[in-house]
């Protein structure tokens, strides 16, 4: 793996927004597809243990992607992104609410602004969060937290009846 | 209503009043003296620094002085430590996602 790819993380909690820039060694069309197709999306869209699984996405503006995050044990935690400006390789916007599992959102939400450009080869992709609600985004980390907890609890539990088997 | 606290920080009014506090805790009316606002202007902003609980209230005989609470920044920190490191383990999975996508191309 390259380790000179650029990773910058930054935070203007003033504007509350949260800046992310990140390098890939790949050219723009392939990056492109790996943020806007879901089966692409779905390989790489939750940090794992947890996974990521597109019910529909319609990448046109105005159009939805309706997701869920799924914890080791299975939990669903559903989102709504929907699109609200497209510029084919180069800048894609969208706004991104919670949901409950029958696609009504939970408002407000945060915006969201993609923007990748291409240099020799590597390609950097820029994102923008802009979050009117930190609890909204403190919910998201608490979904990401329970899940590692219980996938601990799940080992426990498992270690705890094989250790009884011997 | 609980406060959020990204609306109490936005305000550059309340950045300063937490800056002053978490050098000295001081009463409401020191606060008004040093920022030359009303006692009503600042109790508006006190109420909304508390209950998004980054300031605390400390009773000292007659009067109340507001201490800076640092534990809920750290908080918050912590929160957006967490927040990057998903980030950074996801851009590695789809580092290895553009990796496969290359060779299948090739």
């Amino acid at each position: 793996m390259n380790n000179d790819l650029l990773f910058d993380f930054a935070v203007d909690k003033a504007a509350k927004t949260i800046l992310i820039t990140r390098e890939f060694n790949a050219e723009l069309s392939l990056v492109w597809d790996a943020f806007t197709k879901q089966e692409i999306l779905d390989q790489w869209g939750a940090p794992a243990p947890m996974r990521c699984r597109t019910k529909y996405m319609n990448f046109e503006v105005g159009g939805r992607r309706f997701y869920a995050m799924i914890s080791p044990d299975g939990q669903e935690r559903w989102a709504v992104q929907e699109f609200t400006s497209i510029t084919p390789k180069t800048n894609f916007k969208m706004y991104n609410a919670f949901a409950d599992k029958d696609e009504n959102r939970q408002l407000p939400g945060s915006e969201w602004d993609y923007n990748f450009s291409e240099q020799n080869g590597i390609t950097k992709v820029t994102i923008s969060i802009f979050n009117e609600s930190l609890e909204r985004m403190e919910a998201l980390a608490d979904g990401f937290r329970k899940g590692y907890t219980e996938m601990l609890t799940y080992l426990d539990d498992l270690l705890a009846k094989l250790s009884d088997k011997q | 209503m609980k406060q959020d606290i990204f609306q109490a920080i936005a305000d550059p009014t309340r950045r300063a009043i937490l800056a002053l506090i978490a050098i000295q805790a001081l009463t409401p009316n020191a606060m008004a003296d040093k920022f030359d606002m009303s006692r009503q202007a600042v109790s508006k902003h006190i109420k909304v620094l508390h209950e998004c609980e980054l300031i605390k209230p400390e009773h000292s005989g007659r009067e109340i002085y507001y201490h800076f609470n640092a534990k809920k920044m750290q908080e918050f920190d912590h929160w957006l430590a967490q927040f990057r490191r998903n980030w950074e383990t996801q851009f590695m999975q789809l580092d290895e996602v553009l990796l496969t996508m290359k060779k299948e191309k090739k």
